[in-house]
């Protein structure tokens, strides 16, 4: 069952780079420019040099040989130039990972910290108000478009991060809101509470392993989640990450880029998404 | 319906009445300029005050409200008919069908949904006419936005195929396309308007995100989106409140349709 699930996310992987790769190769071949260099224009060449750079370029002329090439410098870490910068797809995204990477880890971390904080003392004081409350934010938030919420920390001289933090807040709150509940429900926790047994046992022993396999999957569901905020949050408050790069490249229409990007930041998705469900899966199997 | 809901509806209806009566409640115009009032602080002239263009905000506040309010359902019915389409098809047809649509879909929704809406609109062109570039970024929000509502689609029609009036209509000898349309479709109705009710808001939100960046609908026409980039040269809250209205206005519709969806959902499932 465990290989099953493993091997299927493999496979979606590979689909993932295949269909990538020939996505990205089909817009670098249709982007103005293609088959064109500009070395040609160099009037010290002579008619020979110019022939000799044409013959150069004349594999790519191929669509299979030019697909194939693709993939085989794809597969050994060559993403390609960027149209609009002029530099190596690669070099741009090892410059910008660290801002996004800190983005997002300290936005989810506090997204992930304030959600479970307030959705567990929800679910154990069950006080009307407290849980009204909880939702009335949780909603008011859902309601904000995450370029709002950037544009407002940059209004108030807070760190985007927070404006990914708020993206993520309510809809991890909602649901863990609503396992807790359901959880704290349960007979078998009623019955640990009528024999004595702590809080924090409860919690711990009883309550969270029982939903950690569903919170591992919203934990992958999150980072996709705060990965497609930092598009707007890292464009709007100047942060030099991917986001910004993408929404950069979507303006100069530099596709090539845009498209790995994109592919990108899919993997990774796929990725966090995966491991959630593997290591669910593994919880599961331990339980049963 | 509860108290909340009924006022959730009745404030959609006043806010779809207003826009659809824009040309009279807003006679100027949302392009028109007065060049003697740029910038200018509401009076009884621009209720909402004017832009840094002297365009009434009021009458900008208003057919931008038409177009995401209005265009936003027609790309929430055009992606639950793909959906429909996609999900409900092959659910009913199983096997290899429901495998085949199941694995296309959870490979479109591992796409991050801003980055493939900005991919998207990149391949075309952004220098287009206004109009245009209305039509594209919501046929661009229909035509990407199916995959979750595909998902569900799917799972019912799944458990539709092997409900016992669906075997006893094939039983009975009716099959195919005819089960579909007539068995199967009408009974997916619930879940069908739930997906299109959850569509609504998602895409006004995603409307206004691009909006804000610049990808969306394209000047000089309003939209919730292109109006909440004024926002972007805002030093305090307190010193020009009134250009928060598109901002209000667009979390009051969004958190009034929330309202609606929870009776939606509760219709369908």
């Amino acid at each position: 069952m465990l290989r099953n699930k493993v091997a299927g996310h493999v496979l979606a992987l590979v689909t993932t780079v295949l269909l990538g790769g020939l996505l990205s190769a089909t817009l670098v071949r249709l982007a103005p420019g293609f088959d064109v260099d500009e070395q040609e224009l160099d009037p010290h060449l002579s008619a020979a040099s110019v022939q000799a750079l044409r013959d150069a370029r004349s594999q790519d002329r191929n669509i299979f040989r030019f697909y194939l090439s693709y993939m085989n410098r794809l597969v050994h870490g060559d993403l390609g130039t960027s149209l609009s910068l002029s530099q190596p797809v690669r070099t741009l995204l090892r410059e910008r990972a660290p801002t996004t990477l800190r983005l997002l880890i300290f936005g989810l971390a506090m997204a992930w910290a304030a959600a479970l904080a307030l959705a567990l003392s929800a679910a154990r004081l069950r006080l009307a108000g407290y849980d009204a409350a909880g939702t009335l934010l949780s909603g008011t938030l859902l309601c904000l478009p995450a370029a709002v919420l950037a544009l407002l920390s940059v209004l108030w001289n807070v760190p985007g991060s927070l404006a990914i933090g708020l993206v993520v807040f309510p809809r991890v709150y909602r649901y863990a809101r609503n396992l807790l509940a359901k959880s704290y429900a349960q007979p078998y926790i009623v019955m640990a509470r009528a024999k004595g047994l702590g809080e924090a046992r409860i919690l711990f022993w009883h309550v969270l392993p029982g939903i950690a396999p569903q919170l591992l999957a919203l934990g992958g569901v999150s980072i996709s989640m705060a990965i497609g905020a930092a598009i707007p949050v890292e464009a709007l408050c100047g942060l030099a990450g991917i986001g910004q790069l993408a929404w950069q490249a979507a303006l100069a229409r530099d596709l090539p880029l845009l498209v790995n990007i994109t592919i990108l930041v899919t993997l990774v998705t796929l990725l966090a998404n995966s491991g959630a469900d593997v290591i669910g899966q593994m919880i599961r199997g331990q339980e049963s | 319906m509860n108290l909340w809901q009924k006022a959730a509806c009745a404030f959609l209806l006043v806010v779809v009445c207003a826009a659809a009566a824009a040309n009279w409640l807003a006679p100027t115009g949302y392009a028109k300029q007065d060049r003697e009032a740029i910038s200018a602080e509401p009076s009884r002239a621009h209720w909402l005050g004017t832009d840094e263009l002297g365009r009434d905000r009021f009458a900008r506040v208003l057919y931008g409200t038409r177009i995401s309010l209005f265009l936003a359902p027609a790309a929430a019915l055009l992606s639950t008919l793909m959906a429909a389409l996609i999900g409900g098809l092959s659910g009913y047809l199983g096997g290899i069908w429901a495998k085949g649509a199941m694995a296309v879909t959870d490979l479109f929704m591992s796409l991050p949904w801003l980055f493939l809406l900005i991919t998207a609109r990149a391949l075309m062109p952004l220098n287009v006419s206004p109009l245009f570039s209305v039509v594209v970024t919501f046929l661009l929000l229909g035509l990407l936005g199916w995959s979750a509502a595909a998902r569900v689609l799917c799972t019912a029609a799944g458990s539709l195929r092997s409900s016992d009036f669906v075997r006893q209509a094939r039983a009975s000898g009716v099959r195919g396309a005819r089960l579909f349309w007539i068995h199967v479709l009408p009974n997916l109705k619930p879940v069908l308007f739930a997906q299109f009710w959850i569509s609504i808001p998602v895409f006004i939100l995603t409307e206004a995100n691009l909006g804000v960046l610049g990808l969306g609908v394209s000047e000089p026409m309003p939209s919730w989106g292109s109006l909440l980039r004024e926002l972007e040269g805002l030093v305090s809250i307190g010193e020009e409140p009134w250009k928060f209205a598109s901002l209000v206005l667009l979390v009051l519709v969004v958190m009034s349709f929330q309202l609606l969806l929870a009776r939606q959902e509760e219709i369908a499932f």
